[in-house]
């Protein structure tokens, strides 16, 4: 078995300016989708909002200032944004985000991708331990705790695919073979998209999880960790989280709609206008539900696991039966 | 021996009765996970509507018990959907009770318990033979996992009024796997058998609403010292 084998998807082979686009493409969506967020919000609010490309000039500004570091940190503190920045830049090569195909793939590379995402949040932590602070070690306890139990849910999610399709690579486990299992495991793929849907909401950090926009120490669960990032490094923060969402929303909007005709330009425009839906969803939500008590979280997420569980269950009596 | 269906299901009509016994599951985990009385017994109403749906489904696939399942149909809306709902809801109104569920077990620790019991039931059912074929392979084991959680609703709650809605969604179990036989039980037995249930209901409301006047509670646990001493 040549387990390493990677299959490399490249839309038209030797075509270079096909391929900066499409790489272009998917590195300058993130902010994108936090405008769509922020301003679905705003709307909401009976506000015009900020404009459509400020996240992108928050960016720019924050690339421009310098960081400051406290004399108590260590190499840790400075390699965190970066470590989970590039871990996500790397899951970015193995999701397909606005094609149907990821641009590298291997078999088993959905349980890489998993722990990329474990990663970059065991890095961000370590970092917001390292600065010493009660607030931040408050927030990382947090953080991993409702980890811990939207990654089994995540897991699961990926099983169901993996079972219903017969592959263990990501891209193939969302094409046409899943619009097989949509026909014959129908209401164990809706599960699957639930799960998929919470797992997103906690691990971007998002209403009803955690607030990203709340500023009280006592209540952050994200935001806290990061509070001693400035300048570039914070940038890497911002655009990291961006990038989460963007790839989680891409794994929900791949196995909700499995459209293995949508190629080419096109197919990328609906792609992304899948992506913006996601995010007008989860603009929605935030703007009209609260958040949720903190004990209340674990039965969410414990909802999640127990949702693609039930799914797992469907998919494996279906091959059975 | 026989023979539940005598014709094939259609495609379309198949996922729809598997969505809506994986509806009936969900139900059966949102009551386990929710924390206001009146919830409960609403989220118990729609469970019965779901579930008085699926005569009619499985009666569309062989015309031969259309009546029979129309009739099933009508009597679970008006008791279940509509009248015994109505009766709980009254009860928790009048009675000035506190709406609050109050579990023995925590709510994540209930449903976690009620999917290890639906994890069982699919485990079960797979070893069970049936006489005939069912109309969804899933009606078994979602009959056996409603039943369940019916009874984990039963004995993990203190207050009366979510005993009786554990009772109900027992019996909803119980339903589910009357309809695996429905060509084989009359009529007249499922009806009396909705009559029994409401009467039950009718009785246990007037019983939890005189616990409630009497002791100005209608917490079970204080039911046990009253026995005889041994």
């Amino acid at each position: 078995m040549n387990l390493l084998a990677m299959t490399i998807h490249l839309p038209v082979p030797g075509v270079a300016a096909v391929v900066t686009a499409q790489v272009l493409g998917v590195l300058l969506l993130p902010p994108l989708l936090m405008s769509v967020i922020a301003k679905t919000k705003a709307w909401f609010g009976g506000r015009d909002g900020p404009p459509w490309l400020q996240p992108y000039f928050d960016l720019l500004k924050l690339f421009r200032k310098g960081a400051v570091y406290s004399h108590t940190t260590t190499w840790v503190f400075r390699a965190g944004p970066i470590v989970s920045l590039a871990a996500l830049l790397t899951a970015t090569t193995m999701i397909p985000v606005l094609g149907p195909n990821s641009w590298l793939g291997f078999k088993g590379d959905l349980i890489l991708v998993a722990y990329l995402f474990a990663l970059g949040r065991m890095f961000t932590v370590l970092a917001a331990m390292d600065t010493g602070s009660a607030f931040e070690g408050m927030g990382s306890a947090r953080e991993v705790t409702f980890a811990t139990m939207s990654e089994p849910a995540l897991f699961l999610c990926l099983a169901v695919l993996a079972i219903s399709t017969g592959n263990l690579q990501l891209d193939d486990m969302l094409g046409t073979n899943l619009a097989g299992a949509w026909h014959s495991v129908g209401p164990a793929m809706l599960l699957v998209v639930g799960a998929l849907f919470i797992i997103l909401l906690t691990e971007c950090s998002r209403i009803p999880v955690d607030d990203p926009l709340t500023h009280l120490e006592l209540t952050m669960i994200h935001e806290v960790m990061v509070l001693d990032h400035s300048g570039p490094d914070f940038a890497y923060i911002t655009y990291g989280a961006a990038l989460k969402f963007t790839l989680l929303g891409s794994l929900l909007v791949h196995a909700a709609m499995p459209q293995v005709a949508w190629v080419g330009l096109p197919g990328a425009l609906l792609w992304l206008a899948a992506l913006m839906a996601l995010a007008l969803l989860v603009g929605i939500i935030e703007s009209t539900m609260a958040r949720l008590r903190l004990n209340r979280v674990s039965l969410l997420l414990a909802g999640a696991t127990v949702l693609s569980g039930l799914a797992v269950l469907l998919v494996l009596f279906n091959k059975l039966a | 021996m026989l023979a539940a269906l005598t014709h094939p299901i259609p495609d379309s009509l198949h996922t729809a009765i598997d969505g809506a016994l994986v509806l009936v599951l969900l139900l059966n985990l949102a009551m386990l996970a929710t924390s206001r009385l009146a919830t409960c017994i609403r989220l118990f109403s729609f469970q019965c509507l779901v579930i008085s749906v699926l005569p009619i489904a499985a009666a569309t696939a062989s015309d031969a018990i259309g009546i029979h399942g129309f009739f099933l149909m009508g009597g679970t809306v008006v008791l279940k959907v509509f009248l015994i709902p109505f009766i709980l809801l009254r009860v928790i109104r009048t009675g000035d009770i506190q709406r609050e569920v109050q579990p023995y077990l925590g709510f994540t620790g209930s449903v976690v318990v009620g999917a290890m019991m639906i994890g069982g039931a699919f485990a079960l059912s797979s070893r069970l033979v049936l006489p005939g074929q069912a109309m969804s392979t899933l009606l078994i084991p979602v009959a056996i996992s409603t039943l369940l959680i019916g009874l984990l609703i039963l004995v993990s709650r203190y207050k009366a009024i979510t005993q009786v809605v554990g009772y109900l969604v027992l019996e909803n179990g119980i339903y589910l796997f009357g309809l695996s036989l429905l060509h084989a039980m009359p009529l007249l037995v499922e009806l009396g058998i909705l009559l029994d249930v409401f009467v039950g209901v009718f009785v246990m409301a007037i019983v939890v609403y005189h616990i409630r006047q009497e002791f100005d509670h209608m917490d079970t646990q204080n039911l046990a010292p009253m026995k005889e001493p041994a």
